[in-house]
């Protein structure tokens, strides 16, 4: 196809396009106006049935929590699928990762850049869970405060010392946590089968608004769904980890 | 709309705009990173924290990490290549 026809190709779709997009952006309800009938009626409920304070969380573990479990495991499958492609071939072979030696270093990974990225291990951890626990009181839940807590063990990476993450976070540790929280989180939804007869529906105390302690099974849930977030990231970075740092192709020795 | 919302909204439109025109696959990744602060910064001028939770810590810790020891991988294997074949 020559420049000539693409180009006249691209001008026909393109003002198409252009003419659709004008006709439904004119169609559009005017800048902050909101008439779902859906959220209005949750706005209502979530504290006063739910006693979660953050609605977001109230929708992504309790409420619509069946919808949840399905996002939850497209991670894992994502996850899985991440193991299975950079898995270690027959034709590659691993190298020792030699990290007291200069060449070796990673780069910028300077004695001031180590030094904060180790006292930042402690206080990131702190984030993390803070964020995981109280996912129904304030913005936050599993999957964000799940993403800090891996961020945790990174720190060691980026101070330039790969070899001391594995010994922090081992295969089998991360592993387990990924698949715990997968299964925990289900098992959140067949508590609810067992014990109030639906999937998902809340079978847990639900306390006080605002306490740590409240919402039913949005904590529990939140924690599972941090344990697998965490344990899924990490799975995922240490095998790029492996791929970029340790695995070689086996051609030459 | 406020100041603030135009504000972030043209900083989204001229990030987006600034990843596709990036000249190498490794500035692109940086660029990438300081649009999701800006998608962050949009996602809470537009009242939601929780979305804002979810972009910054895949844009500046999940993906970056992804991004970049790949790339570390390609070179490395481009650069074992160019020995093989010399």
């Amino acid at each position: 196809m020559s420049r000539g026809v693409r180009l006249a190709l691209f001008g026909v779709a393109g003002a198409g396009f252009a003419a659709v997009l004008v006709i439904g952006m004119t169609g559009l309800p005017d800048f902050g106006s909101y008439h779902g009938v859906y959220g209005q009626i949750i706005d209502g409920i979530g504290v006063t049935v739910r006693h979660g304070t953050d609605l977001i969380t109230a929708l992504n573990f309790d409420i619509r929590g069946f919808d949840t479990l399905g996002e939850e495991f497209i991670l894992f499958a994502s996850v899985l699928g991440i193991v299975l492609i950079l898995r270690q071939l027959g034709g590659e072979r691993h190298q020792p990762h030699q990290e007291e030696s200069d060449e070796h270093h990673f780069a910028g990974a300077s004695e001031a850049l180590r030094a904060l990225a180790l006292a930042l291990i402690p206080s990131v951890i702190a984030v993390g869970v803070y964020i995981v626990v109280h996912g129904q009181i304030t913005p936050g839940g599993g999957f964000q405060g799940g993403v800090i807590l891996a961020a945790a063990p990174l720190a060691m990476f980026i101070a330039g010392r790969y070899m001391r993450m594995r010994v922090l976070a081992p295969h089998l540790v991360i592993e387990l946590g990924d698949v715990i929280g997968a299964a925990g989180y289900a098992l959140v939804g067949l508590s609810g089968l067992v014990f109030v007869g639906i999937f998902f529906k809340n079978s847990l105390p639900l306390g006080i608004p605002g306490h740590l302690l409240s919402g039913g099974q949005m904590d529990v849930a939140s924690v599972f769904v941090g344990l697998e977030v965490s344990g899924a990231f990490l799975v995922a970075w240490t095998h790029f980890l492996d791929q970029a740092l340790l695995i070689r192709s086996g051609k030459q020795s | 709309m406020t100041v603030l919302q135009v504000a972030v909204l043209v900083a989204v439109a001229v990030g987006g705009g600034a990843v596709v025109v990036a000249p190498n696959a490794l500035r692109q990744a940086l660029v990438l990173g300081i649009y999701g602060l800006a998608l962050t910064m949009l996602f809470f001028v537009f009242q939601d924290p929780d979305v804002a939770l979810s972009e910054i810590v895949v844009s500046t810790i999940g993906l970056p990490v992804m991004v970049l020891l790949a790339l570390r991988k390609v070179h490395q294997q481009e650069g074992e290549r160019e020995e093989d074949s010399s």
